[in-house]
């Protein structure tokens, strides 16, 4: 604690010539002012220490000792904590209807619950690192990289060989046939159900359109029953049409990547071709 | 004679399983009936005791004396040019276009699937052009 004191006053030392310096240049006025702004003293620790810390006094005799009660600080109130402080009006005066009613009722505008549960809600417990779908990590097979050709393995256009393009903002990948090639139209294909083949189209300056989202290829589904019993079955959109914009989109990607597929021998037969297994063939054993 | 490829000093053999698989080794030495002792000086094996069972024997005989040390072994092979003749035996190709076809991609699966079918197209047509 001694030498705590100590430690306080050089502070104070060092400050008051500093200040000196800049009083002696100024004006007369000022260095009164500059005298009574001391500099702040702060006084060492009350609660002597008894063992590492453990010290000698309580709480309460620390806040005696500090004469805390003395001081009491609030911070000034804010334009916004005074507008808070208007209370919303607790009850209303609504008008009645019908002679002999007296003209107005007063109305809580806020009312007590008119059902409690038996039992209070339990407390749920801690969990952590649940996200929704939405901020899951994407992860992508190193095999599959943009012009990697795939083969899908599920679905309407399974066996088929596509064109790799992109992976979507869900993960899903962006794959077209191309559609003259193999009747495989912009689509998405999931990364688990589809084999990566080790060949790969130079897709390097190809330009996707921006557009081609998830939600561009959303399926849509129509539903406004609008309360009719009769032919609740029948709804609209049960044959899918394809759209004017699927149709541009589709050349603009297509033209790209047929000029591509041309410039290697045999890729395009190949693209048409579709896969399978026969006797003797077994999957662990193929080189893809 | 019913055999034609017997163990003796200078055999070049091919190994077939184990730690050198694929390599070929000569026998320098018999260490009893089971074992020879065997250098491969040009194709990374050291200097060691092999069983007989994984050894393949080959056509290729080299000469030196028995226990004869790595040098010695490494100059007959270079001078027969063991490495090049069995390149060239059928035995080496066959080994060769197995891995090859073990290593084919899809893409290569189809490429010869359709070279096959163009030169059974053309066979066939000559045949029926011989009837």
């Amino acid at each position: 604690m001694a030498g705590e004191k100590k430690a306080g006053e050089k502070k104070v030392g060092e400050k008051k010539p500093a200040d000196k310096k800049p009083v002696e240049k100024k004006a007369g006025q000022k260095k009164v002012r500059e005298k009574i702004k001391k500099p702040k003293k702060y006084h060492a620790s009350r609660n002597p220490v008894l063992a590492r810390g453990i010290g000698k006094y309580s709480r309460s005799a620390m806040y005696a000792r500090k004469a805390l009660y003395k001081r009491k600080y609030t911070a000034p109130e804010t334009k916004i904590e005074k507008k808070k402080k208007e209370k919303p009006r607790a009850t209303i005066i609504k008008p009645v209807g019908g002679d002999k009613n007296g003209g107005s009722r007063v109305v809580k505008v806020r009312k007590m619950p008119r059902y409690y549960p038996t039992e209070d809600v339990p407390r749920k417990l801690l969990s952590h690192g649940k996200k929704p779908f939405s901020q899951h990590k994407r992860r992508l097979r190193a095999s599959i990289t943009p012009g990697t050709v795939l083969i899908l393995l599920t679905g309407r256009h399974r066996g088929k060989r596509v064109v790799f393009l992109k992976q979507l903002g869900t993960g899903l990948l962006l794959v077209t046939g191309p559609l003259a090639v193999n009747r495989v139209p912009l689509r998405r294909a999931h990364q688990k159900f589809v084999i990566a083949t080790s060949t790969k189209v130079d897709i390097s300056g190809v330009k996707i359109p921006k557009h081609l989202t998830d939600a561009y290829f959303k399926k849509k589904k129509l539903r406004k029953p609008k309360h009719q019993e009769g032919e609740i079955f029948d709804t609209e959109k049960e044959k899918y049409e394809i759209t004017e914009q699927r149709k541009t989109d589709q050349k603009a990607v297509d033209s790209q990547i047929l000029a591509r597929i041309k410039k290697v021998p045999q890729l395009r037969g190949y693209l048409r071709s579709t896969f399978s297994l026969s006797n003797g063939v077994y999957p662990h054993k193929l080189v893809f | 004679m019913v055999f034609k490829r017997f163990v003796e000093i200078g055999r070049i053999a091919f190994v077939s399983f184990g730690r050198h698989a694929g390599k070929l080794v000569a026998i320098v030495d018999v260490i009893d009936q089971n074992r020879a002792l065997v250098d491969g000086p040009c194709s990374g094996v050291r200097r060691q005791a092999m069983p007989f069972k994984c050894m393949q024997l080959t056509d290729f005989v080299l000469k030196f004396p028995h226990s004869a040390r790595q040098k010695c072994v490494r100059r007959a092979w270079e001078k027969e040019n063991i490495n090049e003749k069995w390149a060239a035996t059928r035995w080496a190709k066959k080994i060769e276009a197995r891995e090859k076809k073990a290593k084919m991609t899809d893409f290569d699966r189809y490429k010869v699937m359709k070279a096959k079918k163009m030169r059974n197209r053309i066979i066939k047509h000559e045949i029926k052009k011989l009837q």
